[in-house]
């Protein structure tokens, strides 16, 4: 179970275990040390912010005042606005301290404050990527264990085969061309937005409205996401295969159904769930994406907003929160790890 | 060097002819191994005639009919005909000149940002294998923060603070790229590192950089070449999301771009088919060949992945 004599091949196992060494015991130290781990990376985040947005563009008021005509008073105006007048290691303790109060700046463009654009938009986002992930994870694996333990018939060729195309397809392309034949020729789904107008909130054909906007977005993410779960979980699988607790398992007689639902994809599951969790991150990218070419009214329509302003305040505070969002992600992935798998929990 | 090796026919020879004929030798076997795979060659064939179309772009299609001002008479949103083999955009520019300009940017902002992603990949990963304890702790912990991170958020974000160009493009997929390779290349390290030549060279008083140059990164190359065509595919897949956001150089043509001039103009809902599904079209089959040339490859050099 040490680093150095695993195939390169099996690196989620590996790393797993190897990281989850017999010495540490308790639940809390496991925690203790993945939390850590997570804050540490949301440290890293708050220096990449501050060094993404302040220190490698320069001075962000010289570029706005290059997209604007301004007066020298203007300029010092906007600069005093922004704390740009400070050195730069009180710029850094300013930052730090407004991302910890929760102060995000305030957009360029809407003029408000950032963070409660950013509490307004959360919303149909999470509910847009949240259905998106719970249908293309449920069939992805579905279809990865029915294709890996059929490897290589008609119906693995397929899978495979789509999967590998979708892997290829970028999401806004997929998107555009949904657009196109559900929305611009057939007409059967809005082409944008999340609700019609003059729907009443609350109201059961709210519910409909809003389920009718999000066939089209939630459809196109899907399509991209569940093709990578498919491939990790058959690969996992197939795996597990060969392994000689299957010989057993039918040895005591076992139909080959239950087998494969009871002994064998439990144990692929295992670095199948790290890896779920991971793409997370390829599903945040997606609503970027599907969020601009649907106008779906979510934080990646507002990243897109951002660009096109361009509006820096905003697109660092969309910077910060979807990476939250993502490293949260892994914590809990950790953590349902180590609820699956026993070899984590007892060890 | 060793008795064994001199009792060979190789006994004129140095270490260093010795190796590299050996490596000459692997090289030919592995072309032998990759023409028997089908669909591998069939993406490669495929790779070759864009990549050849891209190279003689200024040859079949003057730069000349990229200019606006000279294109007054061109019918505007002119679908595909005899006339206008892939339609004509919302300027009246033909589609299929746009496309061949815009394969050169695509494939060059793909390759360079691969190369770049490689480059830092590999030697992160070697560095996080080979150098044990606190230290290679510390570079994974920066490993597993860049493989988490959404690295289309991060490309936005570099590509909206630096200057606008296919250099900023490159640079922004380039290092957010690389951390999936990092943690590849560090698996075979590990491995590579617990086999006896490589003990035996330390033995004998072999440094880092030794090791590294010498023994690791022959080891780990193979691995990596393979992963370079798998990321190629991504990379362009970046670059035209990033064109498609309004992030790609204006002044340049890529695929990405002529996307994001048809959402523009609305082309998906006004009808102008063509316009969103050539270029889409363009990005699948190049981004397919990459990945199928990638698959084919990766099971020569790792035959664990082979029964797959």
């Amino acid at each position: 179970m040490t680093d150095t004599i695993t195939p390169v091949n099996a690196e989620v196992h590996d790393e797993k275990l190897a990281e989850e060494s017999p010495t540490r015991s308790s639940f809390l130290s496991y925690f203790g040390t993945k939390l850590g781990g997570a804050l540490i990376s949301l440290v890293m985040v708050v220096l990449l912010g501050f060094f993404a947005f302040r220190v490698l563009p320069g001075d962000p008021v010289r570029r706005i005042a290059q997209e604007r005509p301004m007066s020298p008073e203007q300029i010092a105006e906007l600069r005093r606005q922004y704390g740009l007048d400070k050195p730069v290691t009180q710029q850094f303790l300013d930052y730090l301290v407004n991302i910890f109060t929760g102060n995000l700046g305030e957009s360029y463009v809407y003029r408000t404050p950032v963070s409660e654009l950013i509490g307004q938009y959360l919303g149909p986002t999470l509910l847009l990527t949240g259905t998106s992930a719970i249908i293309a994870i449920a069939l992805g694996l579905w279809l990865g264990q029915r294709a890996a333990w059929r490897n290589g018939s008609l119906f693995d060729k397929i899978a495979t085969g789509t999967s590998l195309t979708l892997w290829s397809v970028p999401t806004f392309w997929l998107a555009l061309i949904l657009l196109m034949i559900f929305g611009g020729t057939l007409r059967w789904f809005p082409t944008g937005g999340m609700v019609s107008p003059g729907v009443e909130p609350g109201t059961f054909a709210y519910v409909v409205d809003v389920a009718r906007h999000m066939v089209l977005p939630v459809v196109t993410m899907v399509a991209v996401v569940f093709a990578q779960y498919l491939m990790v979980m058959r690969a996992s699988l197939l795996e597990e295969k060969s392994s000689d607790y299957l010989t057993t398992a039918r040895a005591k007689g076992l139909r080959d159904d239950l087998v494969r639902r009871r002994h064998a994809v439990p144990n692929a599951l295992l670095p199948t769930v790290t890896l779920v969790f991971m793409h997370i991150g390829g599903l945040v990218a997606g609503a970027v994406t599907v969020e601009t070419v649907f106008s779906w009214p979510g934080l990646g329509k507002l990243t897109y907003e951002a660009i096109s302003g361009p509006d820096m305040p905003l697109l660092q505070g969309t910077f910060v929160v979807f990476s939250t969002i993502i490293i949260v992600m892994n914590l809990i992935a950790d953590l349902i790890y180590r609820q699956l798998d026993p070899r984590v929990r007892r060890a | 060097m060793s008795t064994t090796e001199q009792a060979r026919p190789v006994a004129q020879m140095t270490t260093r002819q010795v190796a590299s004929r050996r490596r000459r030798a692997s090289a030919a076997k592995l072309w032998r191994e990759f023409r028997s795979s089908a669909s591998g060659m069939s993406g490669l064939v495929f790779l070759g005639v864009v990549i050849l179309l891209a190279i003689l772009a200024p040859v079949i299609a003057d730069r000349s009919l990229l200019d606006v001002t000279q294109l007054t008479d061109q019918p505007r949103f002119a679908p595909p005909s005899w006339e206008h083999p892939m339609g004509t955009d919302h300027q009246g520019r033909e589609l299929w000149v746009r496309m061949i300009w815009g394969a050169r940017t695509s494939l060059l902002v793909g390759v360079a940002a691969t190369a770049m992603s490689m480059v830092i990949g590999t030697l992160v990963g070697m560095a996080a294998g080979h150098f044990t304890g606190v230290t290679g702790g510390i570079i994974m912990r920066f490993v597993d923060f860049f493989l988490v991170l959404p690295s289309l958020v991060l490309a936005i974000v570099l590509s909206s603070v630096l200057s606008r160009g296919v250099l900023t493009i490159v640079i922004a997929i380039g290092v957010t790229s690389w951390a999936a390779t990092a943690r590849l290349v560090r698996a075979q390290t590990l491995a590579v590192e617990a086999r006896p030549y490589v003990e035996r060279s330390q033995v004998l008083g072999a440094g880092h950089w030794h090791i590294i140059g010498k023994h690791l990164f022959p080891a780990v190359l193979p691995l990596v070449l393979a992963n370079t065509t798998l990321t190629v595919g991504s990379a362009i897949i970046a670059e035209s999301t990033l064109a498609f956001l309004g992030l790609g150089d204006p002044t340049q043509q890529s695929w990405g771009t002529i996307l994001k001039d048809s959402m523009d103009v609305s082309a998906a809902t006004s009808g102008y088919w063509w316009y969103v599904v050539i270029p889409g079209l363009a990005i699948v089959l190049v981004v397919l060949a990459f990945t199928l040339v990638g698959r084919a490859f990766e099971a020569i050099v790792n035959p664990t992945l082979r029964s797959r």
